[in-house]
């Protein structure tokens, strides 16, 4: 998993700033050894995370996008990660419809003690993300794709239920 | 007497302390309905009830707001209102609902794909029990109820309104069949089969918004974050991945809130199956919370709310 010798992907991380980063800065503090794949985004609560970041994070090119906050019961403004548990759920279970694999996307807590637990939870992810490798991209890049797709849409393809 | 006619006695009756009812009547031919605002009893005269008036005309009560409005409710736009009052983005005393208990409604999508061309304008449409037939350039063409009925009528549940001042017609069974064999066959396909087709529908989408504005439940309107420019949630250019990511908006914003009423599908103009994620949200949401959105007065959408310990979230551990 060394950055030398492998294809870093996209991974991006939204970390909560009184618990997580905390913990991440732990882990940089203790001279843990990371994938460094992470892109990491400070948030004040893991309330404050809308699924739809996730989501335009995988729309844009993410290849995994991983949420930490502070562990149920410990969040710094008392109820935010218990919201945010039931939402990141819910899209976590979601996504499998629209043809995201929804391994891409994990929501888990660490606190900011947790240095060697954060260490952990970033590897194992890096790994998951690694053996599943680049995110199909849903926009066609090149004029060939774009052609096929306009072939497709002639034959009028459509749910098995509306043919 | 009908229930046509007993529900525009009803109306008769509380037309006076109303603005407005709301119902449907006979729109450009005799196939097609659009929705009815009753002002006066002259207007009574045009309402139709039946399988032809498609619409959830719940999608208007939010705009409504402030007014004395009645509204003519089915089954399944009856959850709409609940929905909308458990929200409270309407007032339960300014509003009188008339429930219908309804067999069902059509899906002109079907009607189209059945018919040998075309109709084009319809001249004439017979409505039996369980046939419609339809004259159009002077062909007369025979169809069974149940090769159209849309197909949210075929798993419905609540047929008959679940929240009515005045309830009209004879009570229907709710269906036995839950789930549809198409969204089972589509739930099976693999991640990467779903993706291409999400793919390739998406690039059908001309990003109209007719899906959001027929949505009873999507009550933003001009501060939707999808036609905001900041933030900017949705670029402007017509890809595949703006417009899914539109449709994920969309349903991200109606977690535990969607009735399932299908007019967005209903509305959509390239045939795009909506529904397919809607209604798989709904699976989960059910499955997480034991929730089902409408279906009681005091609910609280499960995101609105939190417990300390989830008895349905199993959390993953490292």
């Amino acid at each position: 998993m060394s950055p030398q010798n492998i294809r870093e992907l996209r991974i991006v991380g939204f970390l909560c700033n009184w618990c997580s980063y905390g913990g991440a800065d732990t882990a940089g503090v203790g001279r843990f050894v990371q994938p460094t794949d992470l892109r990491i985004i400070r948030v004040p609560c893991s309330g404050r995370i809308d699924p739809l970041f996730i989501v335009r994070a995988f729309m844009n090119g993410a290849d995994g996008v991983l949420v930490s906050g502070c562990h149920p019961r410990d969040c710094h403004y008392a109820e935010g990660n218990f919201y945010a548990r039931r939402r990141l759920e819910m899209l976590k279970r979601f996504l499998p419809i629209t043809g995201i694999d929804n391994r891409r996307f994990e929501y888990t807590w660490v606190s900011a003690s947790e240095g060697q637990r954060w260490q952990h939870v970033v590897t194992e992810f890096t790994r998951g993300i690694h053996t599943l490798g680049p995110a199909p991209s849903f926009n066609p890049v090149s004029e060939t794709e774009w052609n096929k797709l306009a072939v497709q849409a002639s034959e009028g393809q459509g749910c098995p239920c509306h043919g | 007497m009908s229930p046509l006619d007993d529900l525009k006695t009803a109306i008769k009756s509380r037309l006076g302390e109303l603005d407005c009812v709301i119902g449907w009547e006979q729109g450009y031919d005799q196939l097609h309905a659009t929705p009815l605002f009753i002002r006066s009893e002259a207007d009574l005269d045009r309402l139709v009830i039946g399988p032809l008036a498609v619409h959830n005309l719940a999608t208007y009560l939010p705009g409504l707001r402030g007014k004395k409005v009645g509204i003519i409710v089915k089954g399944c736009d009856s959850r709409s209102v609940i929905q909308l009052l458990n929200e409270n983005l309407i007032t339960r005393d300014d509003l009188v609902v008339f429930g219908l208990c309804c067999s069902g409604v059509v899906s002109h999508r079907k009607i189209r794909a059945a018919l040998p061309v075309d109709p084009g304008f319809v001249e004439a449409v017979d409505l039996s029990t369980d046939t419609l037939s339809i004259t159009a350039s002077g062909q007369t063409t025979i169809l069974h109820m149940a090769d159209i009925a849309a197909d949210k009528c075929q798993i419905c549940q609540y047929p008959n309104a679940l929240i009515a001042d005045v309830l009209v017609g004879s009570p229907q069974e709710s269906k036995v069949l839950t789930t549809l064999a198409c969204q089972e066959e589509f739930e099976a396909k693999s991640e990467a089969e779903k993706f291409a087709f999400w793919q390739e529908t998406m690039s059908r989408c001309i990003r109209c918004y007719a899906c959001r504005n027929a949505c009873p439940m999507c009550v933003c309107r001009d501060f939707c974050i999808s036609t905001s420019r900041d933030p900017l949630w949705l670029g402007q250019e017509n890809t595949p991945g703006e417009n899914m990511m539109f449709q994920l908006i969309h349903v991200s914003h109606l977690t535990g809130r969607c009735t399932e009423c299908g007019e967005c599908e209903r509305a959509c103009p390239v045939d795009i199956p909506l529904l397919l994620l809607r209604r798989y949200m709904n699976k989960q949401v059910q499955d997480v919370f034991e929730h089902r959105a409408g279906t009681a007065l005091e609910q609280t959408p499960p995101l609105l709310t939190f417990k300390v310990e989830e008895e349905g979230i199993k959390e993953r551990g490292w």
